[in-house]
């Protein structure tokens, strides 16, 4: 079983490795690049923790091979921050929105990709986005509120911006 | 997972060849082949990516309807077929979550005929055909029960094209934590006559509901449905719902396509 050598671009950053065919997106962006902010939680696509953008699309990483990744622009956790963290990172922490931490990584994700392409997303429509998001702590309503904020302020930055 | 060898054709002949060899198999979004093999329920010894070829991708209107080209992931099929087939758009865009839509292919969807799966409905009720590397299947022949279809072994499905009904609608009552259809209905109403497509429900997968469309064809309302009954013997029943209350669901879920319809 040949290993495949994969080429693509990691929050900027050009990567290279070789993948075991059976490796998923998820096994190389923690054990071949020691990116471990996205985590495994069910493997299964289910719970939303391993969310990362391919080519700005929301993914679940432990679905994706990767091999399947090459060529490709991968966003993970890691590259949210940049001068401080990001708004969203900021209202989690400010609304409590987290209690474990587990999901959070694949849950700002998630939202990150939710906001990029609609910032002003109705309660009904953030919830129906991070449906392939579990979170057995917080029953989602600090979620939803820290969202709303976080686009919220971040519509009142890119007005200022304008 | 067992271990594979992979391959990534850039064409659909390529792919073919790819597919001839012993223990190959195709794979297109991988939402739910990739869990299989996780769980050791599939171990392919080559992993024949569709991904990659260019032919397969997109939405275009052309001869005999709406193309859609058989890798196109369901979130691209939502944006992509809105202006041409809403409903269909509908449904591309209620199927499980963002990154399940961001992957799952309608090529992936029929090829695997998931019993609740929401595209066979589509493909049903629309009398879509199902374009392959070797020949055209009409819907009404490709569905052939649970997880089986016409297709044979290495052959790949690279085009559904959907004639474009005159009014459409998908209604599914949906499985909260899956987001499969508990039960769908999807209802297509046509010059020629009424469609009507059930996944979700039926033992042997997705199937029409002939009743219904007579029923429909003579008056598209909901109140055409008022004298009808679905018989729970060929419903299927699980922890989710038994087979009466998904008999009874076929009929109020048709019933509110065609309100949805128009």
């Amino acid at each position: 079983m040949s290993r495949i050598h994969v080429t693509a671009t990691v929050n900027g950053d050009p990567v290279e490795f070789l993948a075991d065919p059976r490796e998923t997106l998820l096994d190389a962006l923690r054990n071949h690049l020691d990116l471990t902010g996205t985590k495994e939680g069910c493997g299964t696509g289910d719970c939303g923790a391993c969310s990362v953008t391919v080519d700005g699309t929301l993914v679940c990483s432990c679905l994706m091979l990767a091999a399947e990744a090459n060529g490709k622009r991968v966003e993970t956790i890691e590259g949210m921050a940049r001068d401080g963290l990001h708004p969203l990172q900021r209202k989690f922490i400010e609304h409590a929105a987290l209690q474990c931490g587990f999901c959070t990584p694949g849950i700002l994700v998630a939202a990150k990709a939710l906001l990029e392409r609609n910032p002003d997303p109705s309660e009904t429509e953030i919830r129906y986005w991070l449906a392939g998001n579990l979170c057995r702590c917080t029953g989602y309503d600090k979620i939803i509120r820290a969202v709303q904020d976080a686009a919220a302020e971040m519509r009142q930055d890119h007005r200022g911006a304008a | 997972m067992h271990n594979f060898d992979f391959a990534k054709p850039s064409t659909i002949a390529d792919a073919a060849k790819a597919l001839a060899a012993e223990g190959a198999q195709a794979l297109s979004g991988g939402q739910t082949l990739i869990p299989t093999m996780k769980q050791r329920l599939a171990a392919p010894a080559v992993l024949v990516s569709l991904t990659g070829i260019r032919e397969m991708q997109g939405v275009c209107l052309g001869e005999g309807g709406l193309h859609v080209g058989a890798a196109t992931p369901h979130a691209v099929v939502a944006r992509e077929a809105r202006a041409h087939y809403p409903a269909l758009a509908d449904l591309a865009g209620g199927i499980g979550d963002p990154s399940v839509r961001s992957r799952g292919t309608i090529g992936g969807s029929i090829a695997n005929n998931d019993p609740a799966a929401c595209y066979p409905a589509a493909v049903l009720a629309s009398g879509a055909t199902v374009v392959t590397d070797r020949r055209r299947i009409a819907a009404d022949d490709y569905f052939q029960g649970l997880f089986t279809t016409a297709l044979e072994a290495g052959e790949i499905v690279t085009t559904v094209i959907f004639p474009i009904p005159q009014k459409a609608a998908y209604v599914k009552f949906n499985q909260p934590a899956s987001r499969f259809a508990l039960t769908g209905v999807f209802v297509a109403k046509f010059a020629s006559g009424v469609r009507v497509a059930v996944t979700g429900a039926g033992n042997d997968g997705v199937f029409r509901w002939a009743e219904a469309e007579r029923a429909l064809s003579a008056d598209f309302s909901a109140s055409a449905l008022s004298g009808l009954s679905v018989d729970p013997a060929g419903m299927m029943s699980d922890l989710h719902g038994s087979a009466a209350y998904r008999a009874n669901l076929v009929k109020v879920l048709t019933g509110r396509a065609v309100t949805a319809a128009g």
